[in-house]
C-alpha cells in the first residue's frame, strides 16, 4: 500500500509535488478526522466519569466517603437540594420495562428470522423483508406515540404503564433481532441442515435443534446488542410510561420510572433552591444526580455492549470459516 | 438465494414427516410471526392515524379553542406549526449531515486503508462506542459542557463573518446567541450521533473495494489518495450515499439531543446561532406532550405521523440506494 516509490513517470504520469502534496495532505486530513471522532467520546466519557462519581463520595450526612446510597435509594419524599434521593426505582424501572420488551420482542423476532430463512418463499418473504426495513427506520418518539395510542385506545386515554413502554420498545427492537438473528441463521452451513434431513430429522426439529443451535452465540449476542440500544432510549418512554419518584414493581399498574428519563428530569429540574441553612443542601444537586445516573447508564449499556463481544467470541462454533 | 434452491431438494423424502402435527405447527408459528410484523406495522400507522384524525379532521377553530398552542390568528395553525417544524427539523439535519458526512467519510477511509491492520478493527470500535452512548446523554453533555465552549466560537463566527445570514448577530442587540442553545450546537451534537452510523456503513462498502483494482491503480503509479479515487470511491458510491441517507433518518427522527439542548422557537430562519428560531418535530413533541389534553395529544400524534412518514421516505430511498448493488449491503 506505499505510495510508489519509483521516481520519475508512470502510465497515470510523472509524480509532480503536486501529486505527492495533495497525497500528504489527504493523508493528513484523513488522520485527522478520525482524531476529530475521538474528541467527543474522550470529553464525554471523561465529563461523565468525573461528574458521575460525585454522588457516590458523597453519603447523604454529606461526609465525603465512597458509598453506594445512590443506588439503594428512591427519589420518594426527595424534594429540592436534599441530599437523598437515588436511582433505585430507575433501575427497578430500566430492568422491568427492558425486560417485558426482550420477552415480547425475542420471541417474535427470532421466529420471523427463522421464518425469513428456512421457510419463507414468495410474496410474504419479499413484504415481510421489506417492512422489517421499514421498521427499522421508525424514529423512536414515534414508537412511544404509538404505543401510546394503543393503549389509549384500548383502555382508555391517558394510560401510562410499564407495558406500555415495553410495546414501545419492542417496536425499535424486533427490527434488530430480526436482522441480526437472520445474518446469524444464515451463516449456518448447509451441510448441516442436509446431514439432519439425511438422518431423517424432521425439518421442525432440524431447525430447533441444529440450526439456532448452531447459531445461538450469534442470536444471543444480537439480542444483547438489541437490548443494549433500546435500554438508553428516553423519548419513547417518557411519553409512554412518564415519570415516578417512587418505587413501582408491576408493569401493567402505574408509572414507572427508568434511567434515561430520571437523567431528563433530574435536568429538567434546574438548580434546586436552598432556604432554610439548619438542613443540609447542595442546589446542584439535581444535575449531580443526573450526572451520576448517566454514568450508570453508559456503563450498563458498556457493558452489554463488552457481554456480546465476548459471547461471539467465545461461544461461536467453529465452522471452519 | 442459493441456500433455499439446495435445500428444497432433500425436502422432497421428508413428506411424510412434514405432515406431522409438530412439524406443521411450527412452520405455521414461524409464518404467524412474520405476519404479526405486518400486522404490527398496519397498527402502528392504524392507531397513529385514529388518533390524529380529530385533530386533522375537526376545524382549525376548533382546535385553535382546544391546544394551547395552536394559534392560527398569529400564523400557527397546526399547518404553519408543522411547516416552521418540518423546517426546522431539515435545518438542523442538514447542520449534522454536512458536518458527519465528510468527517465519516475520512473515519471510515482511515479504518480501511490508513490505520495499521492490526489496529483497524480495534479503533472501528472505538468509533461504534459512539453509537453506545444514549442520546440523552448526549444532551445532558451537549447542554451542560459543549454549548457554554462553543458559545465564544459563535460570537467569533458572528463578529467575523455576520455578513453571512447564516451567522449574522442580532440586528438589535448586535450580537449571537449569548447562551449558545442555538440550530448549529444541536446540529453538532446531532452530527456526532450519526458519524458512527454512516462509517459503520461506509467501511464495510470501503472494505469491500475489489483488491484487484486497487492494485491495479498503484501498479500505474498512482498515489494512495489517487488510488482511493479511482478505486475505492467509483465502487462505493452509492454505499456513501445511502449511509449518508441512514444517517440522515437517523437525524430526523432523534429527539433528545436536541430537546435539551436547542432553545426553541418558529421561524423559516436561516440564522443557525440564534436562539430562539428552530424546533424539529420530534423535539416538539417531547417538549408538548406531557401537559397535552386529548386534543393536543391529537395534534401532537398527527405531526408525528408526518414524521414517520418523512423518516419513512428518506430510510426507504436510503435502503434502495445501498441495495441497488446488493452484494455492498452487509445483510447477505
Amino acid at each position: 500500500m506505499s505510495d510508489t516509490t519509483m521516481a520519475g513517470s508512470s502510465a497515470i504520469g510523472e509524480l509532480t509535488y503536486r501529486r505527492k502534496f495533495v497525497n500528504s495532505g489527504m493523508t493528513v486530513l484523513i488522520y485527522l478526522a478520525f482524531a476529530v471522532a475521538l474528541i467527543p467520546l474522550i470529553w464525554l466519557s471523561y465529563t461523565v466519569v468525573t461528574r458521575g462519581i460525585d454522588r457516590f463520595m458523597v453519603n447523604s450526612n454529606g461526609d465525603h466517603v465512597f458509598n453506594l446510597e445512590f443506588l439503594q435509594q428512591s427519589m420518594r419524599g426527595v424534594f429540592g437540594g436534599a441530599p437523598e434521593g437515588g436511582i433505585l426505582h430507575a433501575i427497578w424501572g430500566t430492568i422491568i420495562i427492558t425486560g417485558v420488551a426482550g420477552l415480547i420482542s425475542v420471541p417474535i423476532g427470532l421466529l420471523t428470522a427463522i421464518y425469513l430463512v428456512e421457510y419463507g418463499k414468495g410474496w410474504l418473504k419479499s413484504v415481510v423483508t421489506f417492512f422489517v426495513d421499514v421498521m427499522t427506520g421508525i424514529p423512536s418518539i414515534v414508537a412511544g406515540l404509538f404505543a401510546y395510542a394503543l393503549f389509549a385506545i384500548i383502555f382508555g386515554p391517558g394510560t401510562k404503564t410499564a407495558i406500555t413502554g415495553a410495546v414501545a420498545l419492542s417496536v425499535l427492537m424486533i427490527p434488530v433481532v430480526v436482522r441480526s438473528s437472520e445474518e446469524m441463521l444464515r451463516l449456518v452451513p448447509n451441510e448441516l441442515r442436509e446431514a439432519s434431513f439425511a438422518l431423517g430429522v424432521p425439518k421442525y426439529l432440524t431447525v430447533i435443534r441444529v440450526v439456532v443451535r448452531t447459531a445461538f452465540a450469534g442470536i444471543t449476542t444480537g439480542v444483547t446488542l438489541a437490548i443494549a440500544r433500546v435500554i438508553g432510549e428516553t423519548a419513547p418512554l417518557l411519553i409512554a410510561v412518564g415519570v415516578a419518584d417512587s418505587l413501582n414493581f408491576n408493569p401493567f399498574d402505574g408509572r414507572m420510572m427508568t434511567l434515561p428519563v430520571y437523567i431528563l428530569s433530574e435536568w429538567t429540574k434546574g438548580e434546586a433552591v436552598c432556604n432554610n441553612p439548619d438542613v443540609l443542601c447542595s442546589p446542584q444537586i439535581p444535575e449531580y444526580r443526573a450526572w451520576a445516573a448517566a454514568l450508570v447508564l453508559i456503563l450498563i449499556v458498556m457493558a452489554l455492549n463488552l457481554m456480546a463481544r465476548l459471547i461471539s467470541k467465545y461461544f461461536s462454533p467453529k465452522t471452519g470459516r | 438465494m442459493t441456500i433455499t434452491d439446495k435445500r428444497e431438494t432433500p425436502e422432497v423424502p421428508l413428506t411424510a414427516h412434514s405432515s406431522s402435527l409438530a412439524n406443521s405447527s411450527f412452520t405455521w408459528l414461524s409464518t404467524f410471526a412474520a405476519s404479526l410484523i405486518l400486522v404490527l406495522l398496519a397498527a402502528v400507522a392504524t392507531f397513529l392515524i385514529v388518533e390524529a384524525w380529530p385533530a386533522l379532521t375537526d376545524g382549525g377553530a376548533i382546535l385553535a379553542e382546544k391546544v394551547s398552542w395552536i394559534k392560527p390568528d398569529v400564523g400557527e395553525s397546526l399547518i404553519q406549526v408543522m411547516g416552521y417544524l418540518v423546517f426546522g427539523t431539515i435545518l438542523i439535519s442538514a447542520i449534522a449531515l454536512l458536518i458527519a458526512a465528510p468527517l465519516s467519510i475520512g473515519i471510515a477511509l482511515f479504518i480501511s486503508h490508513y490505520a495499521p491492520r492490526k489496529l483497524a478493527s480495534g479503533l472501528g470500535y472505538l468509533i461504534d462506542l459512539l453509537a453506545a452512548i444514549p442520546s440523552v446523554v448526549y444532551g445532558l453533555w451537549g447542554a451542560i459542557v459543549l454549548v457554554p465552549v462553543l458559545q465564544p466560537f459563535y460570537a467569533w463566527l458572528g463578529a467575523h463573518f455576520g455578513w453571512i445570514p447564516l451567522f449574522a448577530p442580532d440586528p438589535l442587540t448586535g450580537v449571537v446567541s449569548p447562551t449558545g442553545r442555538v440550530a448549529l450546537s444541536a446540529g453538532i451534537v446531532l452530527a456526532i450521533m450519526i458519524i458512527p452510523i454512516i462509517t459503520a456503513v461506509t467501511r464495510e462498502v470501503f472494505l469491500q473495494t475489489p483488491k484487484l483494482h486497487e492494485e491495479a491503480a498503484l501498479a500505474m503509479g498512482a498515489t494512495r489518495w489517487e488510488m482511493i479515487r479511482m478505486a475505492v470511491f467509483p465502487f462505493g458510491r452509492s454505499g456513501m450515499i445511502g449511509a449518508t441517507m441512514l444517517g440522515l433518518g437517523r437525524a430526523l427522527g432523534e429527539t433528545m439531543a436536541v430537546y435539551m439542548i436547542l432553545s426553541v422557537g418558529l421561524s423559516y430562519s436561516f440564522n443557525i446561532v440564534q436562539s430562539g428560531e428552530h424546533n424539529t418535530i420530534a423535539s416538539y413533541i417531547a417538549g408538548q406532550f406531557p401537559e397535552a389534553n386529548s386534543y393536543g395529544v391529537s395534534a401532537l400524534i398527527a405531526m408525528g405521523l408526518a414524521l414517520f412518514l418523512i423518516t419513512l421516505l428518506v430510510n426507504s430511498l436510503a435502503r434502495w440506494i445501498v441495495s441497488r448493488r446488493s452484494e455492498f449491503s452487509g445483510a447477505n
